[in-house]
């Protein structure tokens, strides 16, 4: 049977986790391959780095980190982050990354999906959308970059269809509305998303309880569920949230 | 002894490279594991992996590319029998031909073709991207000791094609996605998966350990 997915995501900067993480007892908690080898032995389905290094000269250390994780942990892997180029998806997926997740480049310009589609495959691409809602009154959310602070008029249902329709193999959907809230995922923006598109879609932004991964598959329509502190910082681990999933009625995969 | 993992240009080696090392010293058994496109190497290997990302045409067209290759892969599967891997696009490459976007030539060591999944449910997501169980048809000496059926381990499957084998002698594993899937093909010295053995934890390093045992 078919299981849906728990992502844990790492936020990578200059090729250390920012903030650290202290769900085990791990001998160096900033390390990025540390958390990934306990994130595998907890059960995790994927794992997504999202590599925030601000300066050109640090943008190396995403590559190493990424195939010291590789050597270690036998799941898939994404990451994304500063991704604007053909030759960086191809560095990323040689050192072993499954999947790339572009971001800003797709929507600056689409025809880079369908470059990367075409040339690794869209299995392995992922566009990831930050979208805010823009109107109350009726149900509608904006493409924004730069961290949520930048709109850019571009409608995130259409886009999704138009990324999908480009080579797409994945969404990973973020609500800035809800990042860093822990009031749980905007079932409304996910549900439209998944609803529109034919390919997988993983929630993102605002998990703050085991039930809002639940309502962001069962409610949402998401196929997969990506979050961040609630593992880092121990509340929850990921086996306990796949039990908990599971218990709610999902599919989940609780190998030992 | 000596395993090769054909180097054609299809993505991630690094991962596939790394589980065989590590499938191998968690056996106890000391088989060199090599990254090669060299034809030569290839048709010398005692045990040969075909690994493949991407789009089938590419795939085959990345394996044409080197000279003597298939030559190279016709010698030592076909001819010397020696035990043989082809994982995702790898194993489609196998059958008869592929319809991914256009019609190309596979290999032609399983009979069949590899054409879109169609999920019975619409709302089923293509790709086929996740963790599902395996259902056996008939035993394989890849399978032993690994629990399957809908209580199993799992394995990591991403693609939108599958080997629609044309006899069903050379089917060993499904998987359920809205109908059945091909997980498994094997027929003589060969074998395919369609899910990613490197990227299956458990399942995947045990599987991985058995095919390195394997005398067929």
């Amino acid at each position: 049977m078919f299981k849906v997915r728990v992502i844990p995501c790492l936020d990578v900067k200059d090729g250390r986790v920012v903030k650290g993480v202290n769900f085990v007892n791990l001998r160096d908690a900033g390390d990025p391959v540390e958390a990934a080898i306990a994130y595998d032995a907890a059960g995790a389905d994927e794992l997504t780095f999202l590599d925030i290094t601000a300066s050109h000269e640090n943008r190396d250390t995403i590559y190493d980190v990424v195939r010291r994780t590789a050597e270690a942990c036998f799941m898939p892997l994404t990451v994304g982050g500063g991704v604007l180029t053909v030759d960086d998806i191809s560095k990323l997926l040689t050192c072993g990354a499954d999947k790339v997740s572009i971001n800003t480049a797709a929507v600056a310009r689409r025809a880079f999906v369908k470059e990367a589609a075409e040339k690794f495959g869209d299995q392995c691409i992922v566009v990831a959308i930050d979208a805010k809602q823009v109107s109350q009154a009726r149900a509608r959310w904006e493409i924004f970059t730069h961290g949520g602070r930048k709109p850019t008029g571009i409608d995130a249902v259409e886009y999704a269809k138009e990324v999908v329709a480009l080579g797409a193999g994945e969404i990973l959907l973020t609500s800035m509305d809800r990042d860093g809230t822990r009031a749980g995922y905007d079932i409304a923006l996910t549900r439209a998303i998944a609803d529109a598109v034919t390919v997988p879609v993983i929630a993102s932004g605002g998990v703050g309880n085991l039930d809002h991964l639940v309502a962001g598959i069962r409610d949402g329509h998401a196929t997969a569920v990506l979050a961040a502190s609630i593992f880092h910082f121990g509340e929850h681990s990921v086996r306990e949230a796949k039990a908990y999933m599971a218990k709610a009625g999902l599919p989940m995969r609780l190998d030992p | 002894m000596s395993v090769a993992i054909v180097d054609y240009g299809s993505g991630n080696l690094h991962s596939a490279a790394k589980a065989f090392e590590r499938a191998a010293r968690d056996a106890g058994l000391n088989e060199p594991i090599v990254v090669t496109s060299d034809p030569n190497e290839v048709a010398r290997a005692d045990r040969v992996v075909l690994p493949g990302v991407g789009a089938f045409a590419d795939c085959r067209q990345g394996l044409d590319n080197i000279a003597g290759m298939i030559d190279a892969l016709e010698n030592v599967v076909r001819k010397k029998g020696r035990p043989f891997f082809g994982i995702c696009v790898g194993m489609q490459l196998m059958a008869e031909r592929g319809r991914e976007y256009q019609v190309t030539p596979g290999l032609g060591w399983i009979a069949g073709e590899v054409d879109r999944i169609a999920p019975s449910d619409p709302g089923l997501k293509i790709p086929h991207m996740g963790w599902n169980t395996l259902n056996m048809l008939k035993p394989h000496p890849l399978l032993a000791d690994i629990p399957l059926g809908p209580d199993g381990l799992h394995a990591y499957f991403v693609h939108s094609y599958e080997l629609k084998t044309a006899q069903r002698s050379d089917l060993v594993a499904q998987a359920d996605y809205g109908g059945p899937l091909t997980a498994i093909v094997g027929r003589d010295n060969m074998v395919g998966t369609q899910f990613h053995p490197e990227k299956s934890q458990r399942l995947g390093l045990k599987l991985i350990a058995n095919f390195l045992k394997w005398m067929p």
